[in-house]
């Protein structure tokens, strides 16, 4: 529908609008965390849920306690590789649709315990995450910035053809394995359908394009 | 009350107990006092009963490990060979002279002196890693001593409830041993460097569909 038309009808008081519209503002308007949190960014997580900075002002005041009713999973914090199959657990048991911001550094990327034994170098080894929020950790704003882009994303989304989201997709999985715990490490290491390791030229590692193939 | 005295005190009211003083070169020269581990549990209730000593609170426990110079070696070569992790306890032959350590921290809450830095050496790395809790002794070492078992893979025998606590149950390595090869999932950094770098060149090949690739070394510089 013409956007201009719409604006003029609703100065006559019609109101028009999609059921795409309605749907994808609803989502977005009443994005439920859930309430967890792994180390220090859980912090600010919690400080950007307090008056100072509101995060209820986004329609997300209300943080679960129980993954049942959580569609929204803010992972904030080192995700050592004890804890990760939990976290896999409570993704898993989240009612579609659901979302993953991976906030800071580790959650991203293990951060600055990539290159120890027991940290999971990014929870997108197991779970699909939709943003991605950098920083050691991420100021309350850096979460709500994240917090926005995710509503702009919801907001964006078609409900039908080939780019409609996964909960509207019958093919696409809910649910992604649960890592074992191994003699040495999880198993598996990651989920190769939900990860790869990139691919990489080291030799360019020194250029400005790091390394990037 | 030096450790000199403390010793000699201890020989005499712990009979047959071998203590040594390990000294410490450094400025602070905190000298610690190394016990047989036949008589650790006898010399611990001492120093924590003796009136005048009264060591009523254990306030640290941690281990450490010492390999065998020649042992590390013989690991690494292995370690590169087929780029797989071993677990120490199984590669140990029976020559090994290296050994673990539990060190000890203790203070006296009504005395208010301290410390006194007590260690306790096992025989080897390998099979022969069992020392006496002092748990009894002092309850604050439960957790810690649960951490050594995990980390280094001290067995504290008359251990209440000897479990690991940092890593899940499953895993059979202790990560803190110097000869600890954590698992091989290296993953691609930006700017790699040093022991980075090196692990890098062995999980990044050049590709061969590249173009350009036969120039391409995985030497930067």
């Amino acid at each position: 529908m013409d956007e201009a038309l719409k604006i003029e009808l609703s100065k006559q008081g019609i109101f028009a609008t999609t059921l795409q519209e309605l749907y994808n503002w609803g989502r977005k308007s009443s994005l439920w965390p859930l309430n967890f949190g792994l180390a220090c960014c859980a912090i600010e997580m919690i400080a950007t849920t307090m008056a100072r900075y509101d995060l209820a002002r986004f329609g997300a005041e209300v943080f679960r306690p129980s993954p049942r009713q959580a569609d929204l999973m803010i992972v904030a914090g080192t995700i050592t590789k004890k804890m990760a199959p939990q976290v896999v657990r409570l993704y898993n048991q989240m009612p579609e649709p659901k979302y993953v911001i991976s906030m800071g550094a580790c959650a991203i990327s293990g951060g600055p315990f990539k290159q120890g034994y027991n940290v999971l170098k990014g929870i997108d080894r197991y779970i699909p995450v939709d943003i991605y929020i950098p920083g050691c950790p991420p100021r309350p704003e850096a979460l709500i910035d994240g917090f926005m882009a995710l509503q702009k994303k919801i907001d964006a989304q078609q409900l039908t053809g080939s780019s409609r989201p996964r909960h509207l997709n019958a093919d696409e999985p809910s649910e992604f394995p649960v890592p074992q715990f191994g003699a040495h490490d999880l198993e598996p290491s990651l989920n190769p359908e939900v990860w790869q390791a990139p691919l990489v030229n080291i030799s360019l590692a020194d250029n400005d394009d790091s390394g990037t193939a | 009350m030096t450790l000199e005295l403390l010793k000699s005190e201890i020989e005499a009211n712990v009979p047959g107990c071998r203590l040594e003083i390990i000294p410490n070169p450094s400025p602070s020269g905190q000298h610690s006092l190394l016990i047989d581990p036949e008589h650790a549990l006898a010399v611990a209730g001492f120093l924590r009963d003796a009136a005048h000593l009264r060591f009523d609170y254990c306030s640290n426990v941690t281990g450490i490990d010492w390999p065998a110079p020649k042992l590390s070696g013989k690991m690494k070569l292995k370690e590169m060979g087929d780029g797989m992790e071993h677990d120490a306890e199984e590669e140990i032959e029976a020559p090994a002279t290296g050994h673990l350590e539990a060190v000890y921290h203790l203070y006296s809450m009504e005395k208010k002196h301290g410390p006194v830095i007590v260690r306790l050496r096992t025989e080897d790395r390998a099979n022969r890693v069992h020392l006496p809790s002092l748990t009894p002794v002092w309850r604050s070492c439960e957790f810690q001593e649960r951490e050594i078992f995990d980390l280094y893979g001290i067995h504290f025998e008359g251990h209440p409830d000897l479990r690991r606590i940092l890593m899940w149950d499953e895993f059979v390595d202790h990560p803190m041993r110097k000869d600890y090869r954590d698992p091989d999932d290296y993953e691609w950094e930006p700017t790699p460097h040093d022991d980075v770098l090196e692990r890098a060149k062995q999980h990044y090949t050049p590709r061969p569909q590249l173009d350009g690739a036969e120039n391409i070394t995985a030497q930067p510089k």
